[in-house]
């Protein structure tokens, strides 16, 4: 992986890998936020903010601490409390430097330690054994990835409200169709850069 | 424990409240291995596993954890047990444990768990905690296992690997044979199959109740 360009890795992970929609990565907070453009806004800003920094966290975790001690298999609970801290850490931070900004992201950072995907970025940036530099865009591209993915998902569902769907598929049923329909679109971008 | 409130138990987290279809909990970390029939039964197992023994250990400490760190402390033991699962599937199943790279470490994010520890385990007695644990599992592995059921037979043809629909399509008379629906193999088929699924699950609810 060391040859690839941290650019490349950054794109990619907006476009062709995007977290989402290929990877099903925080679905959960997804469905339920996404209704409304601005909380959309909010947690979005929110996740890159946290994914940008827990990849940077973890990346020295793993390979500072684990691999030099032989604990690798440790990593998901050494992850998750990096994460769990970092959150908590930010949201002391936020609350404590910025009213308009605890207000608008502050709220959605404890729903961020359960979201799959801060914890699916570091464990894809083990598995693809990328550099300290690849990995922090990695996460931020992530970020931004699902940021635009529910940006859009909920621009959509805003206007489909209003339109006629059968009562059974109300809700959730919809909102994964239109995310199959959206993971389609993002397929088409697959031909410009691939990472595996 | 009463026969009859075990009894409800069961019938609420298989249908009534499952979590996939009604609760839509933990379809992060699981839409994306559904493609293939075994590593989703594989996944399922996994998570059965960590659920229940995790509500079993949170039922056990319910009185000794305190309430502020109450989080904290259900997603370490979740994650110790995820741990146990990922090393097994490593030692035994080590092909299944590649394909499904970091969706076993995964099960930690899964809400299912954390759901079901925080609404029932932290309040009720060990043996209900366990059994509804184990009831959650299966409550969610079924529904994965039948998304992964169509999606493999659709996507490649195949039942548990085994190559079915091909000479089914020759046996029709299609020279060709089966040709592989890619679509479901890739991502938007697993939304659209959950979708389906949801649409079906939720007509019979509305059936029911009317």
């Amino acid at each position: 992986m060391e040859t690839l360009s941290p650019w490349v890795i950054f794109f990619a992970a907006i476009f062709t890998g995007n977290i989402l929609l290929v990877y099903f990565l925080g679905m959960c907070s997804f469905l339920s936020v996404s209704s409304q453009v601005k909380t959309s806004l909010g947690l979005g800003l929110a996740v890159t903010f946290v994914l940008t920094i827990t990849s940077a966290l973890n990346y020295i975790v793993f390979y500072y601490i684990l691999e030099p001690l032989g604990i690798e298999y440790l990593r998901y609970i050494a992850f998750i409390i990096v994460i769990a801290s970092a959150v908590q850490l930010l949201e002391m931070i936020i609350e404590r430097f910025s009213e308009v900004l605890y207000l608008n992201l502050g709220i959605f950072l404890p729903l961020i330690t359960v979201n799959c995907a801060i914890l699916g970025v570091s464990l894809f940036m083990v598995i693809r054994k990328y550099t300290f530099i690849q990995s922090v865009l990695f996460g931020a591209g992530s970020g931004l990835g699902w940021m635009l993915a529910i940006l859009a998902m909920a621009g959509i569902r805003q206007r489909i409200n209003e339109e006629r769907i059968p009562p059974a598929l109300r809700g959730p049923g919809i909102a994964l169709i239109i995310s199959g329909i959206m993971a389609m679109a993002f397929i088409g971008f697959s031909g410009m850069v691939q990472i595996q | 424990m009463t026969n009859s409130k075990a009894i409800e138990l069961i019938k609420d987290d298989l249908w009534k409240n499952n979590p996939v279809t009604v609760q839509i909990l933990g379809i992060c970390s699981t839409l994306a291995v559904t493609n293939i029939f075994l590593n989703t039964l594989m996944l399922g197992l996994g998570l059965t596993f960590v659920t229940a023994f995790s509500s079993l250990t949170i039922s056990l400490l319910r009185n000794v954890i305190p309430t502020r760190v109450r989080m904290m402390v259900q997603t370490l033991v979740i994650a110790s047990f995820v741990v146990i699962v990922d090393i097994v599937l490593k030692a035994y199943v080590p092909n299944i444990s590649k394909a499904l790279g970091p969706y076993v470490g995964l099960i930690i994010t899964n809400c299912i768990i954390m759901g079901r520890l925080e609404a029932f385990a932290s309040s009720n007695k060990p043996s209900m905690a366990f059994l509804d644990g184990i009831m959650s599992g299966i409550g969610y592995s079924y529904v994965i296992l039948v998304i992964a059921f169509f999606r493999e037979l659709l996507g490649f043809g195949t039942i548990l690997g085994i190559q079915v629909m091909d000479p089914l399509m020759k046996g029709l008379g299609y020279s060709d044979g089966w040709i592989q629906w890619a679509f479901m193999i890739m991502a938007p088929g697993g939304f659209f199959m959950l979708a389906i699924f949801i649409w079906i699950a939720n007509n019979i609810i509305m059936v029911k109740k009317s």
